[in-house]
């Protein structure tokens, strides 16, 4: 059918059955602040169902309230059968019940969206996964084009709709953004019919995020783009032009030190690190 | 030898007849159960054959005469010669009688044939050829071999010499009748529509559809609501047998007239749909096989013979080629214009839905702008995603009172999601000027609306329509007012005829509701309004599919226009037979390809009267209409139309009401006939 979302999308063929977990998180509507499945997560669940022969579990570390359920539902009307919940009390930090759980289910690809959509948001749970599980991570995932013994061929996003071909070393944890296509549509029969599986897990209290002090973030005022164009044509320019950046050096083949070295420098010119 | 013979070829094709029915009956019964009440639903099929479905034969006369000669006189004909040459009563009057009515039945096969040299276009050919043929051969045959009884002919005329050879003759004539009309009756000939069709009566799945002594209007047109509260059943219908059996029933009582063909808009647009073929598909899906032997139009773009299904099987693959194509149901509008014009009453919408509904909630497949759309309405409770809090942004300057305020008026005005869109504002602002012109005590709710949820249910998707409907329902209940108006006929249908099936009995509801043609016209008539003398050019009126078909309203927006001085200049397809602006069903959202589009041949229908202006009464069609390249008619809402010729009676207007104004104003009792 030409409409389906599912086709249009390009198949990975993967030989033998692959483990691909999917880290899921409540989503929240910009507008109406209503939990849905999150926008990048949703692509996240997509990559991994139109991977060939993988069998996709998706993980959630979270309260099970109905508001969360409902959002949690939106995964599963994707077509899949159960989601694994991993009960958290609100305070906790759930990298510990995550990494645990993941380390239990000999996932070899995790694929989660770049960063959440409620709580901190902050981003940073592939990357503290990744380091507490000791695994590699790639950021921007595209596409998966070929897994095979052990290594996974992807294409990586890269700004302004460029790609870059990565050959990583399973397991890995990939994150998903806007680049990856978009998540099919949820439909209710299988959303409502879809197994919550529930596992209590101790929480691990985060310290410091008991301590912070949060408070709705408050409106900045936009700084007005005036474009001084006379034509279409100059409009349209302007609307598409480059980001002026200019300054910066593109290092290949590079040792890490000597990458490192030049991360540091930089961070120091602009004065992040003193 | 005919006497012997006779009776053994009667009762012989009426025994076929039988094991055929039990075999049809099964097919049917495959379907998923519904009660009716069998008795009751039997004894009424003698009113709804002659007074409802007659009701809509009569519209094409010649086939009404035609089906009022070869039907009559064939039930008559078969009753009579059960008893004269089956029982072989010798009566001269039963023979006569007899001889009367296959007379008539012959003189209605002269005029089927007739009608089908050549067959137009949407008549479907193939066995359908030889019908004509067959009923000849019934009454002819069933004529001669009474003559003898009759007395005309001497008795045993045909038992010697020549007469031999031509009783031989006469037998065979009447073998093939008796096997067009008793063995083709149940065994799936084109006589099936008679059983089934009568059948199908009994049983319809809306028996309030059909008239009853004590008069009245009889429209059945909201969808039924689904339950979706068991976790075992699917929702919806993805194989044949998921229909309730007596839907399967009515597929099967098809006799393929085409006259939904005719009239359905996406078929004329070339888009993948033909009514037609559709419920034919039911049927070949019903008994099992492939569409090979369907005679008629093709869907357009898309040939004969290339589906097939069985009852269990899915109706619509993911990859296409089983029964039909998704792309077939969503081409639907929904526009009802095949239902209206079916003089067998299949409810053909029903179905699309109920297959639609399996494709939203269970395979989550809706097409194009489907999947945002709904979306968009669970997530923000309209179609566009915008904030449901900037609802009233557009009548920031009106000072709209708002019920949540007011607690209670007289009007609750249903605004819609026209709200977001910055034509329809137009038109509301126009219809709040008429209320405030007549002094209307009417409030909004506000932000506290949301969408009434018509699209997500025609899109297949019970489940926020449900969800909608009813938060919507609980908003409602919470306030006092004594009617409901809208300029949307949308949300008018779904508050008027499907709300009421989701109310409680602590939050009922059901509610007086009218579409504001109504309502403007019901000011008219109580004198609320006074009107310029009309200035503007000719005008028709194209009439909203929700508001006329769905809900008979046809005279009080052509009232209004008649009340501003306005003469409606008709298209040759208004009022009932009114085509479709293309913008019902979701059918903008899933937007299925075709060869032209809907609305381009609406304008096309418009320029044809000359009219220089189109007035209509529903966002959709306003939006849809507005959307064909100019040179073209232009469009205006009923609303505008009124608003602009607006005598506004300011308290000093009212001191000098004696003095006639120097415009020479109408008055709206002048005005109207």
């Amino acid at each position: 059918m030409p409409h389906d979302v599912s086709n249009t999308s390009a198949k990975a063929t993967t030989p033998g059955g692959l483990n691909v977990a999917v880290l899921v998180s409540i989503g929240r509507h910009p507008l109406t602040a209503r939990t849905r499945r999150a926008d990048q997560d949703a692509r996240a669940v997509e990559m991994a169902l139109t991977l060939q022969s993988a069998s996709v579990s998706l993980l959630h570390a979270g309260q099970q309230d109905s508001e969360n359920e409902e959002a949690i539902r939106g995964y599963l009307g994707m077509g899949i059968d159960s989601v694994n919940l991993i009960e958290q009390k609100p305070q906790a930090d759930v990298i510990p019940a995550l990494a645990k759980a993941l380390r239990a289910s000999a996932a070899q690809l995790v694929l989660t969206g770049t960063r959440a959509e409620t709580g901190e948001a902050s981003g940073i749970t592939p990357y503290l996964l990744a380091e507490a599980l000791g695994w590699p991570i790639i950021t921007g995932l595209a596409a998966v084009e070929k897994i095979e013994q052990g290594t996974a061929v992807v294409l990586q996003a890269l700004p302004r709709g460029k790609r870059r071909r990565l050959r990583i070393r399973l397991p890995a944890i990939a994150t998903v953004d806007s680049s990856a296509p978009p998540a099919r549509q949820s439909a209710f029969g299988p959303a409502k019919r879809g197994e919550l599986a529930i596992h209590l897990e101790p929480s691990a209290i985060d310290e410091a995020l008991g301590a912070w002090h949060i408070q709705p973030a408050r409106k900045r005022p936009k700084r007005l783009k005036i474009v001084k164009a006379s034509s279409a044509r100059d409009r349209f320019k302007a609307a598409a032009a480059k980001a002026d950046g200019g300054g910066g050096q593109t290092l290949t083949d590079v040792t890490p030190e000597q990458g490192a070295e030049a991360i540091f420098k930089l961070l120091k010119e602009e004065g992040v690190l003193r | 030898m005919l006497d012997t013979l006779l009776p053994i070829l009667l009762f012989s094709a009426l025994a076929l007849a039988a094991i055929g029915a039990v075999r049809r009956v099964r097919l049917w019964r495959q379907g998923r159960p519904s009660s009716v009440p069998v008795i009751k639903g039997l004894m009424q099929v003698p009113r709804r054959y002659l007074v409802d479905l007659h009701h809509v034969v009569e519209r094409d006369k010649y086939i009404s005469h035609t089906h009022v000669a070869t039907a009559g006189g064939f039930v008559l004909a078969a009753l009579l010669a059960i008893v004269v040459h089956g029982f072989g009563l010798d009566s001269a009057i039963l023979a006569w009688v007899l001889l009367a009515a296959t007379t008539s039945m012959f003189i209605g096969s002269l005029l089927v044939a007739k009608r089908r040299s050549p067959p137009p276009s949407r008549l479907s050919k193939g066995p359908w050829m030889r019908l004509p043929k067959s009923l000849m051969a019934f009454s002819i045959g069933m004529f001669i071999v009474t003559l003898p009884t009759a007395g005309i002919l001497p008795e045993g005329v045909f038992q010697e010499g020549l007469g031999w050879i031509a009783a031989l003759v006469l037998a065979a004539v009447i073998v093939w009748g008796l096997g067009e009309m008793f063995f083709g009756m149940t065994w799936g000939g084109p006589m099936k529509h008679a059983f089934a069709g009568a059948l199908h009566l009994a049983f319809h799945r809306r028996p309030e559809r059909f008239s009853n002594r004590a008069g009245g209007e009889h429209r059945s047109t909201g969808l039924k609501p689904l339950a979706l509260d068991d976790d075992r059943t699917k929702l919806g219908v993805e194989v044949p047998a998921d229909f309730t059996w007596n839907q399967l029933l009515g597929f099967d009582a098809c006799v393929q007239c085409g006259r939904c063909e005719a009239v359905c808009p996406a078929f004329a647009a070339g888009q993948p749909l033909n009514p037609k073929k559709l419920i034919q598909d039911m049927v070949v899906g019903m008994a099992g096989g492939t569409d090979a032997h369907y005679a008629g139009s093709p869907y357009p773009g898309k040939p004969v013979g290339e589906h097939a299904g069985t009852p269990h099987g899915p109706i619509v693959n993911r990859a296409g080629g089983a029964l039909v194509d998704a792309e077939t149901l969503w081409s639907c509008t929904t526009c009802r214009a095949c239902v209206e014009e079916c003089p067998m009453m299949i409810e053909h919408v029903d179905a699309i839905v109920d297959m639609r509904r399996f494709l939203t909630l269970e395979h989550g497949n809706t097409p194009n702008k489907g999947a945002e759309v709904l979306d968009n309405l669970i997530a923000t409770d309209n179609p566009g995603g915008f904030d449901p809090d900037s609802r009233l942004h557009w009548a920031a300057d009106l000072n709209l009172p708002l019920m949540a305020d007011k607690r209670e008026a007289e009007v609750l005005l249903w605004l819609g999601d026209g709200v977001f869109d910055m034509r329809n504002q137009r038109t509301l602002r126009a219809f709040i000027s008429v209320l405030r012109a007549a002094n209307v005590d009417f409030a909004v709710l506000g932000t506290e609306e949301r969408d009434s949820g018509d699209v997500a249910r025609r899109l297949g998707d019970e489940a926020t329509f449900q969800s909608l409907a009813k938060r919507n329902i609980k908003t409602l209940a919470q306030y006092r007012f004594s009617r409901i108006v809208t300029c949307d006929p949308h949300s008018f249908h779904v508050l008027k005829n499907e709300y009421g099936d989701l109310g409680t009995p602590e939050t009922p509801a059901n509610y007086h509701v009218q579409h504001h043609s109504t309502y403007i016209n019901e000011l008219v008539v109580a004198g609320k309004l006074t009107f310029k003398a009309w200035k503007g050019g000719s005008v028709t009126y194209h009439d909203p599919c929700y508001l006329g078909r769905y809900n008979g309203e046809y005279e009080a927006p052509r009232d209004v226009l008649r009340a501003l001085g306005i003469e409606v200049k008709e298209m040759a397809r208004s009022g009932y037979r009114s085509r479709c602006c293309g913008g019902g069903g979701g059918a903008p959202i899933t937007d299925i390809p075709g060869k032209q589009r809907i609305p381009d041949m609406r304008m096309e229908d418009v320029r044809e009267t000359g009219a220089d202006l189109v007035a209509v009464g529903c966002p959709q069609c306003t939006a849809m209409l507005e959307g064909v390249v100019e040179p073209r008619a232009d469009i205006k809402d009923i609303a505008e139309l009124v608003a602009d010729a607006l005598i506004i009676k300011t308290p000093d207007d009212k001191a000098t009401q004696s003095k006639p104004a120097p415009a020479a104003p109408r008055t709206v009792l002048e005005a109207t006939p």
